[in-house]
């Protein structure tokens, strides 16, 4: 299917398409916002459930308590669960993030024998089903008679972030002018120098936004984690465990103070860079000779 | 939002010619030097794995051994069995993946095309509505999914007004049914959906669409002549990030289905593995996932012609 080429028109002055689609102007809207209420009503679950007095099941609504955010460690296990957590995403974000970049920079930047097969390498995680990815590598640490617990957690949760980094990192790197680096190899910088001065603060945004996905991508997996996992526990897996006993309300808790806190981490970011778009605009329309 | 949008709007080149230029005179060691330890990471515990998953799928019991003891071997009868056997649930994953997304691009589509290009110049109301579709990112899918399941219990509101509406019998369910399931599945992919095709249409030139007007089209025909296939490849990789995870989910159809007619492949190979302790039979139902996924994927993306988005 080829898409459709038309050239731009010349703006006619006075003139305005005849609108002709009242009510699909409606329309449309009105479905979109249903279609936000279906994506956001579990999540309003979600955080009201982390209020109820649950008592033994966290099904059924019971009344209002500040209870369980007083006391989110309160049932067993669900902090050391939290904390498994964090110590498996920190660790694995890291570790993609590096590999990730690196190989990025050499996919965009470099021309060697294999770069196809490299693509394909990066692309195939991607493309592959969590449930094939966790029975593959629990296949292999079977055969290798690897016993199970955090490291091969970690290990499961790199493999599959390495990709993900490798594609948000490789768009950053390819919307950078390479002649950057250029004049600082003209200007006597060695290599190393050029790469820490010039390309690593270009790219940062990118590899934030790389480990940030990371690290969201290792914290919600539940799939990878149940098969390489032996006895080890994470949040997801402690939740998913407990679901036929019942949740107790303290996981709502958690799921609901993560869910601010990365709100909240969007929200600042955009926040951030509408202000600094602002200050930039001021300053180039600023006259010279008149800043305070 | 660079987090979400970077994963899926294809990657734009701002001076692709003067970076193909530098990246021809700059070639070998550095680059390969840096490629390595990830692609030995990549090799040593994706590639490989696969390679061990297909050998254990070849694996025979050990005559008179304990269950859950196999020998290397080439027994390609464990296809056939594991086929014969387990033929329903393959069919249905792959059926159910469809539907969801499907169901995920009627629902997402609309609301990529309000936030592109209905909210455009709107930089604020674009920020909320954008930061309101990956919200449900952040807390737990497995949250999430036992919500729907709260959503849609025999004694909720959603079941209650349906049976007052005669839409379902009085004694009508919809949690343990194929219809939670589905719900479920493109629910939880949903924002998959809706961010490359919002990414797609926020390049569009809405003047394309006021010219449909003006050459007396209607709204439908414009739609279908001008404004798809402009979102094409935002369409074709929604609905791939959708469909992939979707057919080898189990966590929906665990929780939210039933376990005789909405038993799903992740389901069955997750059982043979750590209940049956059949290793092979779960690792041949991987390899036929794997496999059928790879070619649906090909020919999928052959027939749209958006290859370069490989």
């Amino acid at each position: 299917m080829s898409p459709v080429r038309l050239r731009t028109a010349p703006e006619i002055p006075g003139h305005r398409s005849p609108r002709r689609w009242r009510l699909a102007d409606a329309v449309v809207p009105a479905f979109a916002g249903l279609a936000f209420l279906y994506l956001l009503v579990p999540v309003a679950y979600t955080v009201a459930f982390s209020f109820n007095d649950a008592g033994k099941s966290n099904l059924v609504w019971r009344g209002f308590t500040w209870d369980n955010w007083a006391n989110p460690c309160g049932a067993p296990q669900v902090c050391k669960a939290f904390a498994n957590s964090l110590q498996v995403g920190l660790l694995s974000t890291l570790v993609a993030t590096v590999l990730g970049t690196l190989v990025a920079i050499a996919l965009v930047r470099y021309r060697f024998r294999g770069r196809a097969l490299a693509n394909l390498l990066v692309f195939l995680p991607m493309s592959t089903p969590e449930v094939v990815l966790g029975a593959a590598l629990l296949a292999q640490f079977l055969t290798l008679r690897v016993p199970l617990g955090f490291w091969t957690v970690v290990i499961a949760h790199v493999m599959f972030n390495v990709s993900f980094v490798v594609v948000t990192v490789k768009a950053r790197v390819q919307s950078m002018d390479p002649r950057l680096e250029e004049a600082a190899a003209d200007l006597y910088a060695t290599p190393w120098q050029a790469f820490w001065r010039v390309t690593f603060p270009l790219l940062l945004p990118g590899i934030l936004a790389a480990a940030l996905l990371a690290f969201s991508l290792s914290f919600d997996d539940f799939i990878v984690t149940s098969f390489n996992s032996g006895p080890y526990t994470t949040f997801p897996k402690f939740v998913y465990v407990s679901a036929t006993r019942g949740i107790p309300p303290q996981a709502n808790v958690i799921g609901t103070a993560m869910f601010v806190l990365a709100l909240a981490v969007v929200v600042g970011a955009q926040v951030v860079t509408a202000a600094r778009r602002r200050a930039t605009r001021t300053a180039a329309a600023r006259p010279e000779g008149s800043a305070p | 939002m660079s987090l979400t949008m970077a994963l899926v709007s294809p990657a734009q080149g701002a001076d692709g010619g003067a970076s193909e230029e530098v990246a021809a005179r700059r070639r070998g060691r550095t680059g390969v030097g840096l490629l390595l330890p990830g692609a030995i990471y990549l090799v040593a515990f994706f590639a490989v794995p696969v390679l061990a998953l297909l050998a254990t799928s070849l694996y025979a019991p050990v005559p008179g051994g304990d269950v859950g003891q196999y020998l290397p071997a080439l027994r390609w009868e464990n296809y056939a069995a594991a086929l014969g056997k387990f033929w329903p649930e393959l069919l249905r994953s792959f059926w159910f993946a469809l539907l969801a997304t499907v169901a995920a691009l009627v629902v997402g589509y609309p609301v990529a095309y309000v936030i592109a290009v209905r909210a455009r110049g709107h930089r604020l109301l674009q920020g909320v509505l954008l930061v309101l579709v990956v919200a449900p990112f952040f807390t737990s899918f497995i949250l999430r999914t036992i919500a729907w399941k709260q959503v849609l219990a025999d004694d909720a509101f959603v079941v209650a007004s349906l049976r007052w509406l005669h839409v379902l019998p009085d004694d009508g369910r919809l949690t343990a049914t194929a219809f939670a399931v589905v719900a479920g599945l493109a629910y939880n992919f949903l924002p998959f959906m809706i961010l490359p095709v919002y990414a797609s249409l926020e390049r569009l030139d809405v003047r394309m669409i006021e010219a449909g007007g003006d050459l007396y089209a209607g709204p439908f025909t414009t739609f279908r002549t001008v404004t798809l296939p402009l979102s094409m490849p935002g369409v074709v990789s929604g609905t791939l990030l959708t469909f992939i995870p979707a057919a080898g989910d189990y966590v929906s159809a665990s929780l939210l289905g039933n376990p005789t007619t909405t038993t799903m492949i992740g389901q069955v190979i997750d059982s043979r593995f750590f209940r049956v302790l059949d290793y092979p039979t779960a690792a041949a139902l991987s390899v036929v996932l794997m496999v059928v996924i790879a070619l649906l994927v090909t020919a999928y993306v052959r027939r749209t012609g958006t290859e370069d988005l490989l």
